[in-house]
């Protein structure tokens, strides 16, 4: 059988890139999870000037800021929100995308002309600007952001879910349902979403990136969350004005959000390869 | 004299293609006055090649496209331009085996799933009833039960046409729609599908609208012929009438189309192939749309469309020369 | 006797998967005379296409010569340079495809195709070669060539197209045309008309055809020679209407019988018709021995363990089965 030759090859080519972002991401969730057992000290309680500012040592192996807070413990904190706010903000997106682009691609006519130009719509205001103006609105704070960030780049899902079902919608399977009187909704669900999964996971492991990214971007900004609550954006922002004197201050959590980021895109790259249909369900 | 299960009255669907701003709106005649029935138990072959409408007057019988004007019965159910099915009724009572068995298998359900959720889309609660259907009905196309777990890829295309006829079955209905079932299968698999369509189609008195351009397949499955050209019916008849005795120059063109190692193309056979290429469906000739490619071509036939008219006893063809033997 | 336009000598085909070489054709000899039409038969993987395509030099990878001699006029092509073969191509070997739109270049009028090939193979001026391609589109029987001549492929019918695929290969005269499935997505009437025209053209200009099809009574209604392949193998080689009133092997004989024939069923009535059993092997699962063993209503213990010799039939035939005669 041609797919027992195929499949070691593309465990390789996928393996790469999806095991050492699966590495990445999940030391992050670990982290982030763990974080009451492995930080050393409170993020937000354990100040003391006394030990402001202190490169990098055995004791504090990320140094220590301004108020002389364990960088190590804050960035072990932090990313239980920067990770919050990725996933939940990334999971709306895809729920709101899959929805629209679903439904826009199946039914067709004037509701997918209107979800079309919504899209395009969403796609030429940059969603960063679009965040912005929200948390101008609704105030900085965790719950705000995960709003702001979750309502302004589904356009993206939307687009690849419609894109995909137009081209799954002549299959005879499709059209088999709707003479077995499958309603649409039921087609939609058991017949098309299974099979355009793969590319949207791919898409949303992307988009958490983003979110987190942008999240990084608002706190910075001071919009998002707000001092003495650590995540690697707002502790990039505190870090601002240190960045000559106490470089440790900006490195880790950057590092921290580089190597999330990077993780989350060799993962996605790395579903690409495992989750292509074409992998699976073909036989030549 | 039986009740037809399906009669198609004047039966037309156009289509709008284009826009107001690109060259303007066209209408498309892709099926245009098809008069038809079919009987319980009988197996009408459908013969045209691409643009002749055969799919779409499918889609008209199974409900998914509304008639622009004429109607359709089938079952005990009337479909006008106005009046939608009701599409569990239709279900149950009209079904589709397709071309091609790589597209039409949902690659991420088993064989089981596939068979067992229209048993309880359609009100079969009973598990044991569904289990034992579904057993039942991969029987009968030749499958063996642990095949039930399998997905689709696990399968050769034989077997996967088997897996499509039986979902097509599953649901007991009365008139299966056939569309070119065989074309995309390996030759040498073709004749296993061939007969286990006969013998289904005794088995549970089913009716077929047997699709294909293969007039050997047509010949050797249908009762009666039909043949389409550009949207219209050109000839239809009893299959031993329109195979020895055929009046469109159309059906003789597609005749003498088939190559035939055992009678080297006779001089009569020469004469009856058709020149050039099928026109446009969006833009048919005037008169008779067969005209620039007839050989008995005369000036009427430029002009006024010939009707559909008997030349036998339930043979009938479209053609102003209908008697004209070659 | 003269020698033969076109010798394949033990043709082996070798298709590399993961670490594991599979044969994908092997031991595949024949010979096609000057103007002779020659035709490949068999199922969808059985080989016939990628072996016009080694006689084009066209394998690419997973794919690659694996042994045996390709002989065009009295030269050995199989290890001439790319660039030696590019000029072979063209100019004494031409290839048609299944569709054309997919050979043909969107972005370019079909005439400028056409005079493309005087240009580069014959040193023709651009203006010159104009004036031959509407002649070529003329000879392939496409109307009012003066105005088609600056259509781009996707305003031609697939017949149309597929005439234009003719007026290129046809264009400087080659020896040999290689047809793979030149009709298949065509409609039946226009594909009645294509073969005529390529028989016709061909005769006329005294090229040979190497016609590739799974349609055995399309390529024995034009061939005076046709060789039936199953799973990488030449399992028979006859005369085109010997083939069907004696075919020798099971699986011909299978393929023969299996499939409905026109007026048939008004001669003899409906008969249940001959089923050729189970699947066609995938190349990582040949069997041992004769290939189509599994298959074969007359198969014995020797056809698992024995590849068949070739046994000679009448007119240079030959067939490989252990049972023949």
């Amino acid at each position: 059988m041609s797919m027992a030759i195929k499949l070691p090859r593309l465990r390789l080519k996928g393996g790469t890139s999806l095991w050492v972002g699966g590495g990445l991401v999940a030391t992050a969730i670990t982290a982030a999870i763990l974080a009451p057992v492995i930080a050393l000290t409170d993020p937000v309680m354990d100040a003391n000037l006394m030990n402001a500012e202190i490169a990098p040592c055995w004791e504090y192996p990320f140094g220590t800021d301004a108020q002389g807070r364990d960088i190590y413990s804050r960035i072990v904190y932090g990313a239980r929100i920067s990770l919050s706010v990725g996933i939940i903000s990334q999971v709306c997106n895809s729920l709101i995308g899959v929805t629209l682009g679903l439904t826009a691609g199946y039914w067709g006519g004037w509701w997918d002309d209107l979800v079309s130009g919504l899209t395009n719509l969403m796609l030429a205001i940059p969603s960063l600007v679009f965040a912005l103006a929200i948390m101008a609105i609704l105030g900085p704070g965790l719950v705000s952001l995960v709003i702001a960030l979750g309502l302004t780049s589904w356009s993206y899902s939307c687009r690849i879910a419609r894109a995909q079902v137009l081209s799954l919608k002549s299959q005879g399977y499709i059209q088999a349902a709707r003479i077995l009187g499958y309603g649409d909704l039921r087609i939609m669900f058991t017949q098309v979403l299974p099979n355009i999964l793969g590319p949207l996971i791919v898409i949303a492991t992307l988009g958490m990136g983003g979110a987190i990214l942008a999240e990084a971007a608002l706190s910075f900004l001071g919009l998002g969350i707000r001092p003495p609550f650590p995540s690697w954006g707002s502790m990039l922002s505190e870090a601002r004005d240190q960045i000559t004197t106490a470089p440790w201050l900006s490195v880790f959590p950057g590092l921290a959000i580089f190597f999330t980021v990077l993780g989350l895109n060799l993962l996605g790259d790395g579903l690409r390869d495992i989750l292509d249909p074409q992998s699976t369900t073909r036989r030549n | 004299m039986v009740k037809p299960l399906l009669v198609l009255d004047d039966l037309a669907v156009h289509f709008k293609v284009g826009s107001m701003l690109a060259g303007g709106v066209k209408t498309l005649k892709a099926v245009d006055g098809v008069t038809l029935d079919v009987k319980p138990g009988e197996c009408l072959g459908l013969v045209g090649e691409s643009g002749c409408g055969k799919s779409t007057l499918a889609l008209a019988i199974m409900g998914l496209l509304l008639p622009t004007h004429g109607r359709i019965h089938v079952g005990g159910q009337r479909i006008s331009g106005d009046t939608p099915p009701d599409r569990m009724e239709m279900a149950r009572t009209v079904q589709m085996v397709f071309q091609d068995p790589y597209a039409s298998l949902n690659p991420r359900q088993t064989v089981r799933r596939t068979l067992a959720d229209p048993l309880r889309l359609h009100g079969v609660k009973d598990k044991a009833e569904v289990e034992s259907r579904v057993i039942d009905m991969m029987a009968k196309v030749g499958l063996r039960p642990e095949h039930a777990d399998r997905y689709p890829h696990e399968f050769s295309g034989g077997q996967r046409q088997r897996i499509g006829i039986a979902r097509a079955l599953i649901l007991k209905p009365r008139l299966v729609i056939c569309d070119e079932p065989v074309s995309a299968l390996d030759v040498s698999i073709r004749a296993q599908i061939i007969n286990l369509l006969l013998e289904l189609k005794d088995e549970m008195d089913l009716a077929y609208i047997m699709i294909s351009h293969d007039l050997g397949v047509v010949e050797h499955v249908s009762d009666r012929v039909a043949v389409m050209y550009l949207g219209r019916i050109v000839e239809q008849g009893g299959w031993q009438e329109i195979f020895e005795n055929p009046r469109h120059p159309y059906t003789r063109a597609l005749i003498a189309a088939i190559p035939d190692p055992f009678h080297r193309a006779a001089a009569s056979v020469a004469r009856a192939k058709a020149k050039g290429e099928i026109p446009s469906a969006l833009n048919p000739p005037p008169g008779c749309h067969f005209n620039p490619r007839c050989p008995l071509k005369a000036d009427l036939c430029t002009v006024e469309a010939p009707v559909l008219e008997g030349v036998a006893p339930g043979h009938l063809a479209a053609c102003h020369f209908r008697d004209r033997i070659i | 006797m003269t020698p033969p336009l076109l010798k394949v000598e033990d043709l082996r085909i070798a298709l590399a998967g993961d670490g594991v070489t599979y044969n994908a054709v092997e031991g595949v000899s024949f010979e096609i005379g000057r103007g002779e039409a020659f035709g490949l038969v068999g199922e969808s993987g059985c080989g016939k296409s990628i072996t016009a395509l080694s006689v084009m030099g066209l394998l690419r990878r997973p794919l690659s010569l694996g042994g045996g001699r390709i002989v065009l006029d009295g030269q050995e092509i199989q290890d001439v340079p790319a660039a030696e073969m590019r000029r072979l191509r063209g100019k004494r070997i031409a290839m048609i495809f299944q569709e054309p739109m997919t050979a043909l270049n969107p972005l370019s009028p079909v005439g400028r195709q056409i005079a493309e090939m005087f240009v580069l193979h014959q040193g023709a001026g651009w203006s010159e070669a104009m004036d031959r391609a509407e002649d070529a589109l003329r000879q392939v029987r496409v109307p009012s060539p003066e105005r088609r001549i600056r259509d781009y492929p996707h305003q031609l019918s697939g017949g149309m197209r597929q005439r234009v695929m003719i007026a290129i290969a046809l264009a400087c005269g080659p020896d040999l045309l290689v047809a793979d499935e030149p009709t298949t997505a065509l409609d039946v009437t226009v594909q009645a008309e294509i073969i005529d025209l390529i028989a016709e053209l061909c005769a006329a200009k005294g090229t040979a055809v190497l016609m590739i099809s799974h349609d055995l009574g399309l390529v024995a209604n034009m061939c005076k020679r046709v060789a039936v392949m199953y799973a990488g193998r030449i399992v028979e080689s006859q005369v085109a209407d010997a083939i069907f009133a004696r075919p020798s092997h099971p699986y011909t004989q299978g393929l023969i019988d299996s499939l409905p024939r026109l007026g048939e069923r008004s001669r003899r009535g409906r008969q249940r018709l001959r089923e050729i059993t189970g699947v066609v092997p995938s190349i990582q699962a040949y069997p041992a021995g004769c290939r189509f063993n599994p298959r074969c209503p007359a198969v014995t213990d020797i056809c698992r363990t024995n590849v068949p010799e070739a046994t000679s039939l009448p007119a240079d035939g030959l067939v490989r089965c252990h049972h023949h005669g």
